[in-house]
């Protein structure tokens, strides 16, 4: 889809003047069904900045691509004239393993920054939740997993940024250190932005040192407060999980899995104590299960419905029980799995069911979550489940949000309509 | 803060309170009588007499905050009591194009909350409620006034506290550490202010009241309540303010250890990062310093120290004892001389008593003092401050340092005798060496106390043209009319200008005069 009045041709030439990788799109390259006439694949900050320098002079509508896996999340962009495609992007610059810091380009995945940090007995505290994600695809989605119990999610890890603006101006923000308060955060901003503020080309992350020994917890529940008095009794007590999960298909028995981290003897003793919080038919494995950090979509054919609740932590139950009902009534299949201790669930309804059906789940369990301080956002669907259903659902500050979109993206072509509110 | 006020001066290069004129640039129409004669109706109409104080001598007492270097008195002070007239305040200021300050307790060493002479300034300090303590959901919800260590008192009997621990804890308020991103000595482990808030009712500079963030994580949007963390009151005021409490600690262990010198202090440091423990703090006083501690608090810190460090370890009780066991040894392995550990609060009381006095017993040694708050990589310490003792002894000008040594957030003290010509002008310019010293290893020039006036001039020597106009791109959505704390964090003023493609009018006057940038 590209907008009337462009001269293709022209864009072309200037792209490729500003970055040797220039290529026609084709389906492959669609982002949610929206093909890009060109793909640019730059090698630096410097030739993304020349890229979206181009692109500004011909007014070409972009959208920034990582490793490609998460393209479909948002909504579909209304225009993409051209991909920045960032996977050539893919080095980690320095890992300062002393000062426990990494720098690295947007291209790199997550996975590769982990093996490289891994080598001094350090980690990234960010879950990989789908194999070959990149950090810039990371940051854009704010992607988090079971650990953001212990230690936050991206932006309590990120310390600076590079990002390239929609005319092409390169902007730093943070720096280096851990503590650092001189001016504004923008990487929070970019946070969670699917694309459509900022290019993030190179990230500096805060690291932790790797566990010498974990052990998961994982107890049984048939009911929603059930769930919630397990996971109560973890939080208050003083055993410091680093996750706190709770998996759960509506109907049958559900699993609520506590990892614990840190020496070998430490484990051993808040293991014991953790079995005792959950009681006789509880049980404790060394290793992470299979499929640990995946969203429960992960491995569903064709195109399922993503959902992402929030919720209070004291929450839980009404949240697990309004899904209950919602998905009972609507006759449709939901499994549920994510991060209860840090008031977070994600929601797969399989492909091919009824929009209308998908409607009705969404909006009973937004109005729970809602109520009990959370949201309810559709993070992928099919198109005619996404035509269905309202997305992002009410949000806060709207105006303020639009304001700052505005500021920095003026012309509307970083990523357009891919956001709240049509951003 | 005794010892604090009127002794303390500053590192900037900006002389005294910045004239009108140069402030005046950022948008609005600088000093109006006659706006600021409508503000008062406005505001009078909507508070009650005694929350809108306009007597003189009682306006001077809101003259500067700790950095009591610069001092300014505002044309109006108002003590709202509720959201809603904060608003009504903050609403009459944008009508009129007058300038609004947000002031917590005024302990900010930046010089934040500086009141403007033609502007009006907004104290929280009557909005002081703890409106819930919620364990089940590890969330309190404070009003903006409300001191930081009133939080950790109403979580405590259940099992909870708030774990930013500015040192200031006693009398700073939860707006100003929002404002400020504020950090402590427990930081190091637990994050800083950013960590902690998650969400907040919020008075745009339109006197617009909305949520950001909330009970919840990950609220849909971009996350605006990061960006105005640490925003230093330019993007509007938070009200009412939801924060995390951090369960209590099953154990809690301080080890003071005394080193020979502040290179075998840092060696240790850096060792005990290197071996994968992360202890709740890391603190650093070199032999000034100590000095002045002892003299002041008796605190009974080794004699003879070239270096203490303060080194707390928290968590489960295997753990801790596990990681104090290695500690010890990587303390004796860096040559440390004398190690005390504390195992109860009083213990740990008073081997935290010589730290956190610090500041105020370094008045005891020197008349006056610059307090400097520049951040280095930890791995950086041991050069850097060889480096600063040679700037000291090359200038004879004394520094003490204390410091947040786990994430290498400097505090040297220079002394200086305002009394003696031209010691003020050499205490700053070693202070400024030392912020130059921090740049060229790629630190900050601020780990926690802020940009605020004094620092705004350095800005630029840590961020590009175009990373401060990224960041004023924030500035401009939030508040175009540059109303909110104008003059602070950034260095040069800027005009918003109109967003292209939205109404269009004349250049502003400084535009078209060339004064100013707009973009
Ligand atoms: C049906 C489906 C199921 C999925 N299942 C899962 C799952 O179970 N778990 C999971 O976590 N993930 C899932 N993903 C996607 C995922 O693999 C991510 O984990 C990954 O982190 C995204 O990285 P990426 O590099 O592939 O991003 P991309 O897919 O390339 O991009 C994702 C978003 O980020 C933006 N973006 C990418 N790079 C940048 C940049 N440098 N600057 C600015 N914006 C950028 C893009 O414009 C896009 O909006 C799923 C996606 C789909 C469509
Ligand atoms: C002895 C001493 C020790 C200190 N130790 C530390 C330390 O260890 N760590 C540390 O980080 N700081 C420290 N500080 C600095 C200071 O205490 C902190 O910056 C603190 O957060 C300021 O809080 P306050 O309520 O005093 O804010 P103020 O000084 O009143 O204001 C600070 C800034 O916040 C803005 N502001 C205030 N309230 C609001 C609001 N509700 N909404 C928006 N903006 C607002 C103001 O406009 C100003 O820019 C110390 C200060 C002193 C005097």
């Amino acid at each position: 889809m590209t907008a009337v009045g462009l001269d293709l041709g022209a864009a072309r030439t200037a792209l490729s003047a500003a970055c040797g990788e220039v290529a026609d799109g084709t389906p492959a390259d669609a982002v949610d069904g929206v093909t890009p006439a060109l793909v640019a694949r730059p090698g630096s900050t410097p030739e993304v900045a020349e890229v979206l320098r181009a692109a500004a002079a011909h007014r070409l509508a972009l959208v920034p691509r990582g490793r490609g896996t998460k393209l479909t999340w948002g909504r579909p962009p209304e225009r993409a004239d051209l991909v920045v495609d960032l996977s050539r992007m893919d080095a980690v610059f320095d890992h300062a393993a002393g000062d426990l810091i990494v720098e690295t380009q947007a291209g790199t995945t997550l996975a590769e920054v982990q093996r490289t940090v891994a080598g001094a007995g350090q980690r990234l505290a960010l879950d990989e939740t789908v194999p070959g994600g990149s950090i810039g695809g990371t940051l854009a989605t704010n992607a988090s997993g079971p650990g953001r119990v212990a230690f936050g999610t991206a932006r309590d890890l990120l310390i600076g940024v590079t990002v390239v603006r929609a005319d092409g101006v390169v902007a730093k923000a943070g720096g280096r250190v851990v503590k650092n308060v001189a001016g504004y955060d923008l990487g929070k901003l970019v946070i969670g932005s699917f694309g459509t503020l900022a290019v993030v080309t190179e990230a500096v992350f805060r690291l932790h040192p790797l566990p010498a020994a974990r052990s998961v917890v994982a107890a049984p529940f048939e009911r929603p407060e059930e769930a919630q008095r397990l996971v109560q009794a973890v939080l208050q007590a003083q055993v410091v999980p680093s996750a706190v999960e709770v998996s759960w298909r509506p109907g049958g028995t559900g699993t609520v899995s506590v990892l614990l981290e840190g020496i070998e003897a430490g484990v051993e003793g808040r293991t014991a104590t953790t079995r005792q919080l959950l009681g006789d038919a509880s049980s404790a494995a060394a290793e992470l299960p299979e499929g640990w950090a995946a969203h429960p979509w992960a491995g569903l054919p064709g195109r399922p419905t993503a959902l992402k609740a929030t919720f209070a932590l004291s929450g839980l139950a009404r949240v697990l029980e309004a899904a209950r009902a919602a998905a009972a009534d609507a006759g449709l299949d939901l499994d549920l799995r994510g991060s209860a201790g840090a008031g977070v669930l994600y929601g797969a309804l399989a492909t091919g069911a009824e929009p209308a059906a998908v409607a009705r789940v969404v909006e009973r369990l937004r109005a729970e979550c809602t109520a009990v301080g959370g949201a309810l956002v559709v993070l992928d669907a099919a198109p005619e489940v996404a035509a269905a259903v309202d997305a992002w659902g009410p949000v806060p500050a709207l105006d303020l949000v639009r304001r700052v979109k505005e500021r920095f993206d003026p012309e509307r072509r970083l990523a357009p309509g891919r956001f709240v509110g049509g951003l | 803060m005794s010892g604090m006020h009127g002794t303390e001066t500053t590192a900037g290069p900006v002389e005294g309170p910045v004239p009108p004129e140069e402030t005046s640039a950022t948008g609005e129409a600088g000093s109006n009588p006659e706006a600021m004669a409508a503000v008062v109706r406005a505001v009078e109409a909507a508070l009650p007499p005694d929350s809108v104080v306009s007597d003189h001598i009682r306006l001077r007492t809101y003259e500067c905050d700790g950095l009591a270097h610069y001092r300014v008195t505002p044309a109006l002070v108002v003590l709202p009591e509720t959201t809603e007239q904060l608003a009504a305040v903050v609403r009459a200021c944008s009508e009129h194009g007058v300038p609004f300050v947000a002031r917590g307790s005024g302990t900010g060493l930046s010089g934040g909350a500086l009141p403007r002479a033609d502007g009006v300034l907004v104290v929280t300090s009557r909005m002081r409620t703890i409106h819930e303590v919620r364990p089940e959901d590890q969330r309190a919800v404070v009003d903006p006034g409300v001191i930081n260590l009133d939080v950790t008192h109403a979580a405590s009997p259940r099992g909870y506290y708030y774990a930013p621990d500015p040192s200031s804890q006693q009398i700073c308020s939860i707006g100003g550490n929002l404002a400020e991103n504020s950090g402590g000595a427990h930081c190091l482990k637990y994050g800083f202010t950013t960590n902690h808030v998650l969400g907040a009712e919020f008075v745009t500079p339109q006197g617009d009241v909305v949520q950001l963030g909330g009970m919840a994580p990950d609220s849909p949007g971009y996350d605006l309540l990061g960006a105005v963390v640490g925003s230093e009151g330019t993007l509007g005021i938070a009200t009412r303010t939801i924060v995390k409490l951090t369960r209590l600690p099953q154990e809690v262990r301080t080890v003071l250890a005394g080193f020979a010198s502040t290179d075998d202090a840092g060696a240790a440091t850096s060792a005990i990062i290197g071996a994968g423990i992360v202890p709740a703090a890391i603190e650093m006083m070199d032999a000034l310093a100590i000095e002045a501690a002892e003299a002041a608090t008796k605190c009974d810190y080794p004699a003879g120290a070239g270096a203490v460090l303060v080194i707390e370890l928290d968590g489960a009780a295997v753990e801790v004892e596990h990681e104090f066991a290695e500690v010890e040894r990587i303390c004796q392995e860096h040559h440390a001389f004398a190690t005390r550990v504390a195992t109860d609060p009083a213990e740990r009381a008073l081997i935290w008593k010589g730290r956190k006095s610090a500041f105020a017993a370094v008045g005891r040694i020197s008349p006056d003092y610059i307090v400097q708050d520049g951040v280095i990589p930890r791995t950086a310490l041991p050069g850097v401050l060889r480096s600063i003792a040679e700037l000291s002894e090359s200038s004879g000008v004394r520094v003490a340092n204390v410091f947040h040594a786990g994430d290498g957030n400097l505090h040297p003290l220079v002394l200086f005798d305002d009394a003696v010509e031209g010691a003020a002008e050499a205490a700053e310019e070693v202070s400024g060496a030392i912020l130059d010293l921090c740049i060229s290893h790629g630190g900050s020039i601020t780990g926690e106390h802020g940009v605020g006036i004094d620092k705004a001039a350095y800005m630029p020597k840590m961020f590009s043209d175009e990373d401060l106009d990224t960041m004023q791109l924030v500035r401009c959505a939030f508040d175009p009319d540059g109303v909110a704390n104008p003059g602070k964090v950034f260095p040069t003023p800027r005009l918003c200008g109109e967003v292209p493609g939205r109404k269009k009018g004349a250049p502003h006057p400084l535009v078209a005069a060339g004064k100013a940038e707009a973009f």
